[in-house]
């Protein structure tokens, strides 16, 4: 039995320390991993994925843990990927998230795993969803993804949950704000934390306002959660009300308003289910996620048939005397893998 | 092939345990390792051994460094290094101890499993050079 297949078995046996280092293997993107990967594959897809976004110190780490502890009293098991920024120079990160995890302690059931961005700007590492199926073939009921502290642009949150929450302190901005594009514009759920600060009712009204501004135009439109091409075949029932993100106060310290959540994000699952946008969402995930592999894979064709072109720094030459220029290059460079793909 | 490229990165969680709460050195570690390309884990003050335990099993760290200046090492180390065992993680995670700890309980803790004891005034660059050789690979 090769080394994947021996810590996949022991992955779905449920051994936490397999599940650690598959996630590790993942992270790393070690050789074979794929192979690891594509194992886990018909396990997943089980466990709901809640996805939690806000800007840095909007409480969600402190959310999350409050939120684990309400699974777990239920008896649901948790897993939680939290991700923080890597440093631009160094690569290095201080993953302080597991720290706000106080409810948990000593609980295994909740798996908590920190991330480091490894330089990725859209709010996730480029293994945050595979460590999620990595998270729900092993069983995990529930696994809540925790994004970088995000600004108004660090979306890819909506590649990688079921349900998208949103959280917005209170003070966050005026109306004009709530227009922008972006990051309000992914919520399946609105969450104003901290709700018993000045302002916060201020910020619920305002959000409601932006709300029902949307209806009727772009909430559940298909492009809406789309990344490039949209898919057609799999349009909403007509009959089906769209989904209206509600707004949810919380007081995450004290855990107040998590009840309400909780059954919200439970309403917002069934939406999902019986309007079969959870299947189309989905579906657009897996496209995506075919597609991002092809690309990576036909990128590495590229760099190692530039390497056998004699790599980057004799055509640099020949641009900086002025012989040639990159657009030719590329074209030349490009030319035998155009070929092969045209001759099919 | 870029994709097959693999990303490694030393994983280390520094590690409060017991009734201390003098964190400045474990945050002074934290920064340094950050800046040395590691990430770092910080468990925060007052945590119990079998908190360490979870938090070194699930992260899957390489390195996991034991800030203790409350004198209660051989009570506390012990009880971490059982913990790992019990989940298999003693083996391949590097234990460092950083703190005042006197010369004879040093040899103990070696004997334990630590691999090294840092005391004050340990030059950071030693440190962070000791994990760069030591780390175990994943």
């Amino acid at each position: 039995m090769s080394e994947s297949a021996a810590l996949l078995d022991d992955l779905l046996a449920g051994k936490h320390r397999a599940l650690a280092r598959v996630i590790t293997k993942i992270e790393n993107r070690d050789p074979g991993y794929r192979e690891l990967v594509s194992g886990l594959y018909e396990h997943t897809g089980n466990a709901e994925v809640i996805g939690i976004t806000g800007s840095p110190g909007a409480g969600k780490s402190t959310l999350v843990d409050k939120l684990a502890e309400h699974y777990r009293e239920q008896g649901e098991t948790v897993g939680v990927v939290a991700i923080d920024p890597s440093s631009p120079y160094t690569g290095g990160a201080v993953l302080g998230d597991r720290i706000r995890m106080a409810s948990n302690v000593g609980d295994m059931d909740v798996f908590f795993r920190s991330m480091s961005a490894r330089g990725n700007l859209g709010g996730l590492s480029t293994a945050t969803a595979d460590a999620v199926k990595a998270m729900d073939a092993f069983g995990k009921d529930k696994v809540i993804i925790e994004t970088v502290g995000a600004g108004q642009n660090e979306i890819d949150i909506v590649g990688a949950a079921d349900t998208v929450t949103v959280l917005v302190p209170p003070g966050a901005g005026d109306n004009v704000q709530m227009l922008k594009a972006g990051i309000l514009e992914i919520a399946d759920i609105f969450v104003v934390n901290k709700a018993d600060m000045d302002g916060a009712d201020r910020t619920v009204q305002e959000l409601t306002e932006m709300v029902h501004l949307g209806q009727g135009s772009t909430t559940v439109d298909a492009g809406h959660h789309g990344f490039d091409e949209v898919e057609m075949d799999l349009e909403m029932p007509a009959d089906t009300d769209p989904w209206k993100p509600p707004i949810v106060e919380t007081v995450a310290t004290d855990g107040e308003g998590v009840v309400d959540l909780v059954e919200t994000f439970a309403e917002h699952r069934a939406f999902l289910e019986s309007s079969g946008e959870l299947t189309r969402r989905r579906r657009q995930r897996v496209a995506e996620e075919i597609r991002t592999l092809l690309r990576d894979d036909a990128a590495g064709l590229v760099a190692d048939e530039l390497e056998d072109s004699g790599g980057v720094g004799a055509f640099v030459d020949g641009v900086m005397s002025g012989d040639t220029d990159p657009y030719t290059i590329a074209d030349d460079v490009m030319a035998p893998i155009r070929d092969c793909v045209e001759d099919q | 092939m870029s994709t097959d490229q693999s990303q490694r990165s030393i994983r280390c969680l520094v590690a409060k345990v017991g009734l201390d709460g003098h964190d400045r050195g474990a945050h002074v570690i934290a920064r340094a390792f950050r800046d040395a390309g590691f990430e770092v884990i910080y468990s925060g003050l007052h945590k119990a051994p079998d908190e360490i335990v979870q938090a070194a099993v699930q992260e899957d760290v390489n390195v996991l460094g034991i800030s203790i200046l409350s004198g209660a090492h051989n009570t506390l180390v012990p009880k971490i290094i059982e913990g790992l065992k019990e989940y298999d993680a003693f083996e391949d995670t590097l234990i460092l101890v950083g703190g005042v700890i006197p010369d004879d309980d040093k040899a103990e803790l070696k004997a334990l499993g630590v691999a090294e004891v840092f005391g004050p005034g340990t030059p950071m660059e030693e440190t962070v050079e000791y994990v760069r050789q030591n780390a175990p690979e994943r």
